[in-house]
């Protein structure tokens, strides 16, 4: 429980319609989108307006010890938001204007509880694009993103979130708010603090502005969907495709078992018994672009695809990305419970990573399913469970272990972009080694010596 | 086990969620309140909670389940395909049963539920419309308006109530030449007390297509803004009442032309008359043979093309939230429209989103009803159409506050007015000069 004191200076400096303090309210903070994990009631959920609300809170939080869990929309997959030792939930989404877009310096400043999308629909109207795309682009704010350092479809050929971070404003854990970075394409002076921030999952400080970087969107599109009946012809095929220098926008896989569970949830027209579904997009000018996709259906086929299909428009198109489109959808549909992890490898190593989870999901008697952006090596094996089976569940972590495991022998890492959060923190010593680790706390404690921001994420406190 | 009866009868769809958050995107409570319990994930927890015995059914719990506008949106979103619509009812249904009704909405259902106080209510209306309410002129529906302050420094427009009540100005039953068939006119309240207008456009556009129409006089409320606010027991009354109406008067098929009637007499009745064995049958036979007009117009008559006269009129479609999600009928009144001579059909942006009328959750939530049509309002502005078409009297009502509050010149009409129009004027009984 807080202080009355505590309650009495939030409602001081934010006004009582920002504060929140009856359980029914707080209960709905308790939890993020990360399947099987412990939720958690904090004590007080603010929605600040301002920079300086953001950092009076934290000034308020360090006075009285109070945990600060910085929220964008929760939508994060590792437990990130989860107020696991109550405190203050700081609500992100009230900072949600996008204040620039700069067509000169191809930028766009936004505060950080704009929504992707609504930041892309703005860019559009320049013909611009801000590329990065997770899955929650309707619903995942900007702030969000930048902490979780989120990835998407279009990684392969554009990067990821940190690839378009140029400038925050941050609060930091001792109340005070920096600038860091700005719209300069160069800028070498101190230390990368922008890219400290970026994916730093709110553990190091609040970030109150970003300046993201904006490119022209391309001109045209193409995609090509191929089936193939081996896993690794269709591997083969992911190296050839970038040997031959053709760098697709976006190159995604569907294995076998979610082929079947897509085929029976939406008719798409995929073979049931094939092995692997390649979905390919190339991007840019459009001759570029037809020759591209020319050059791609033919490397596909001389890879072993059994089928080969070039959509001819928007409407082809739209049924070729049915298939990838419905592959959550139609997994999540099978089972209560969705365990979505993100371990990532090496783009060469996929063949090795589809044949270990097949055979983890055999060894442990569970229903897994993959697909993901082979094109930058980031699978999502998803075991469908259903969490109220307990027994069944720990056959869950032992798989996930499993995968990890994997994953790192094969020279990947623990998560491409869902981040680390509560969910992974144990793995980490795996990767880093205790070096690595240490590393990392006197990091966090450099810039956060009382575990105010986030505590029990990324850093375990000793 | 129906959502009416237990709030266990849900469990499986709560566990249908992965908490995945898609629902934020189409929310309109969310959209003006960014709180997470305003979205169906955050009273989807309330309710998991409830379920776990974590925490136990509070006033306050009551007050957060009527966030919701049930516009389905997060329905038709949701990868999981969690129910919402079942689990918000549900909840509603617990809360009334643990803590009672609100005030507010107690004042309005008790009323509802007897039709001879609602028909004295209404007629005692007339005289406090006079004392309380300015009118205002318009010049379209020439209809006197009254203006409730709601309490928001805006005010919200209805129309005056019917000097006469549509089904005390027709017989029971409309006969025609050589009939084809014969339907039953499920009014509905705001037709007959407020929008008779629209009622006597269903009945002119089902004679013309040689169809008998019959207008049970025992009828009542559908009962959807009882049960949904979770008053079971007086929307089973309802119920019960409406189906052997329309049983003693017979028809091969029955038309609504409120999406909330339809949905009524499609799914609700069933559901809540589930352990009334024989009603329960009376129920489903009724539920197969119910249509919406503009559905029942394309798929069942179809309505003849010849003789339609030219309407000149710019259009804009607004979907009623329980026409299009909730029964699916989307196209069927565009499809009406275009065929109109004259009619211009110019899309607005996102059609299906909800107006944020939702029955007496604008009376309980003035505020974020007021905002939540603010921006549909917005939306029908950037058209530059002269009328808004729609199919709910509901959904009619609320755009029509909001393009009287925003002072811009729009006519408000549900589908099968200009229907109505277009054959008037073939047969040369009317002229358009515009
Ligand atoms: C169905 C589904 C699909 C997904 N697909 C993808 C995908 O394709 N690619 C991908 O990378 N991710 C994906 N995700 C994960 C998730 O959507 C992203 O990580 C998203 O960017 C999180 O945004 P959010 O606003 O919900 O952040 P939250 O979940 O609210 O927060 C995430 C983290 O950021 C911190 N934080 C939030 N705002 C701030 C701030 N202003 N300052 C400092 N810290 C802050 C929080 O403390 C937390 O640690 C998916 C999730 C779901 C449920
Ligand atoms: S979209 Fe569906 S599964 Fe996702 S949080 Fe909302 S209700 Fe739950
Ligand atoms: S039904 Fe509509 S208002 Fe209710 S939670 Fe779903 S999207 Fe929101």
């Amino acid at each position: 429980m807080l202080a009355r004191e505590v309650l009495e200076e939030l409602v001081r400096v934010l006004g009582r319609e920002n504060v929140l303090t009856e359980q029914e309210d707080l209960l709905t903070y308790a939890y993020d989108a990360t399947a099987a994990m412990k939720h958690h009631k904090p004590d007080v959920v603010v929605a600040p307006l301002s920079t300086e609300q953001v950092a009076d809170v934290v000034k308020i939080a360090l006075r009285y010890h109070v945990p600060i869990y910085t929220r964008g929309s929760g939508t994060n997959l590792s437990g990130g938001t989860i107020p696991i030792e109550g405190g203050i939930v700081l609500s992100m989404l009230n900072l949600n204007k996008i204040l620039e877009v700069d067509q000169d310096n191809l930028t766009a400043t936004v505060q950080p509880g704009v929504i992707i999308q609504a930041l892309n629909d703005e860019a559009a109207k320049h013909g611009l694009l801000y590329p990065p795309d997770p899955g929650t682009v309707t619903t995942a704010t900007m702030g969000g993103s930048v902490s979780e350092c989120s990835g998407g479809l279009r990684g392969l050929k554009y990067g990821v979130t940190k690839h378009y971070i140029m400038g925050l404003q941050l609060v930091l854990a001792n109340g005070e708010v920096i600038r860091w970075g700005g719209k300069t394409v160069k800028n070498v002076t101190g230390y990368d603090l922008v890219a400290l921030f970026t994916g730093a999952e709110g553990t190091l400080g609040i970030i109150t502005e970003i300046i993201v970087k904006l490119i022209p969107a391309p001109e045209a599109r193409k995609s090509i969907l191929a089936v193939f009946d081996d896993v690794d012809k269709a591997g083969r095929a992911i190296a050839a495709i970038i040997r031959n220098k053709v760098i697709p926008a976006t190159l995604e896989i569907l294995d076998n078992v979610t082929i079947q569970t897509v085929e029976n949830f939406v008719h798409a027209g995929l073979p049931m018994d094939a092995e692997a579904v390649l979905l390919c997009e190339v991007d840019g000018y459009k001759e570029v672009v037809v020759r591209e996709a020319v050059l791609v259906e033919r490397i596909l086929k001389e890879e072993g695809a059994v089928q080969v299909k070039i959509a001819k428009d928007d409407k082809e198109r739209d049924l070729l990305w049915l298939a990838r489109r419905s592959a959550l959808p139609a997994l999540a549909q099978k089972r209560p419970t969705t365990v979505l992890e993100d371990a990532t490898v090496p783009r060469s190593k996929i063949p090795d990573m589809l044949k270990a989870i097949r055979s983890i999901a055999t060894k442990h008697n569970l229903q897994i399913a993959t697909f993901g952006h082979a094109g930058d090596g980031n699978l999502h094996p998803t075991i469908l469970t259903d969490e109220r089976d307990l027994e069944e569940m720990k056959r869950v972590h032992l798989a996930v272990d499993e995968i990890f495991e994997t994953a790192l022998a094969l020279g990947g890492t623990l998560s491409g972009e869902h981040g680390i959060g509560i969910a992974k923190m144990k793995y980490l010593d795996r990767e880093f080694g205790e070096a690595g680790v240490a590393a990392l706390r006197r990091i966090k404690e450099s810039l956060d010596p009382n575990y105010l921001l986030n505590p029990g994420k990324i850093v375990r406190r000793d | 086990m129906s959502v009416y009866d237990s709030l266990d009868s849900i469990t499986e769809e709560l566990h249908k969620c992965m908490k995945c958050g898609n629902c934020m995107a189409v929310c309109p409570i969310y959209k003006e309140t960014r709180q997470e319990v305003g979205v169906a994930r955050g009273k989807i927890s309330l309710a998991e909670y409830i379920l776990s015995g974590e925490i136990e059914m509070t006033k306050g719990m009551g007050n957060r389940f009527s966030l919701c506008t049930t516009c389905m949106a997060c329905n038709t979103n949701c990868p999981c395909g969690v129910r919402f619509d079942k689990i918000i009812l549900a909840a509603r249904a617990e809360s009334v049963r643990k803590k009672g009704l609100q005030p507010v909405k107690k004042i309005a259902f008790t009323a509802l539920k007897m039709q001879r106080v609602f028909d004295f209510g209404m007629k005692a209306g007339s005289i406090f419309q006079g004392v309380a309410l300015k009118n205002i002129p318009n010049r379209h529906s020439k209809l006197a308006r009254m203006r409730v302050d709601v309490g928001i420094g805006k005010e919200k427009v209805f129309p005056m109530l019917s000097k006469k009540t549509l089904r005390s100005e027709f017989p029971q039953v409309i006969t025609v030449k050589n009939p084809k068939m014969r339907v039953g006119f499920f009014t509905g309240c705001m037709i007959n007390y407020f929008y008779t207008d629209i009622g006597r456009a269903v009945i002119e556009v089902l004679t013309e297509n040689d169809i008998e129409v019959v207008i049970p006089k025992f009828q009542a409320c559908c009962g959807i803004p009882a049960s949904v606010n979770g008053d079971v027991a007086s929307a089973r009354t309802l119920a019960k009442r409406n189906l052997r109406a329309f049983e003693r008067m017979g028809a091969d098929a029955l038309v609504v032309a409120c999406s909330s009637g339809g949905t009524a007499w499609k799914h609700v009745f069933g559901e809540l008359l589930e352990n009334d064995h024989e009603l329960k049958a009376l129920a489903d036979k009724w539920a197969k043979k119910s249509y919406d007009i503009s559905e029942f117009l394309i798929h069942q008559v179809p309505f003849k093309k010849e003789g339609l006269g030219r309407v000149a009129r710019k259009v804009t479609y607004h979907e009623p939230c329980h026409l299009n999600r909730g029964q699916g009928i989307s196209k069927e009144p565009r499809e009406i429209l275009k065929s109109i001579p004259g009619v211009e059909l110019i899309e607005m942006k996102e059609p299906g989103r909800c107006c944020g009328m939702a029955g007496s959750f604008s009376l309980v939530h003035p505020d974020l009803s007021g905002q939540i049509s603010d921006r549909k309002t917005a939306d029908i502005q950037t058209t530059n159409t002269d009328t808004v078409a729609t199919g709910c009297p509901a959904c009619r009502l609320q755009l029509q506050s909001g393009v009287e509050n925003a002072g811009f010149d729009e006519e408000v009409l549900h589908t099968v007015q200009i229907l109505a129009e277009s054959y008037r004027v073939g047969k040369g009984e009317l002229k358009r000069s515009k």
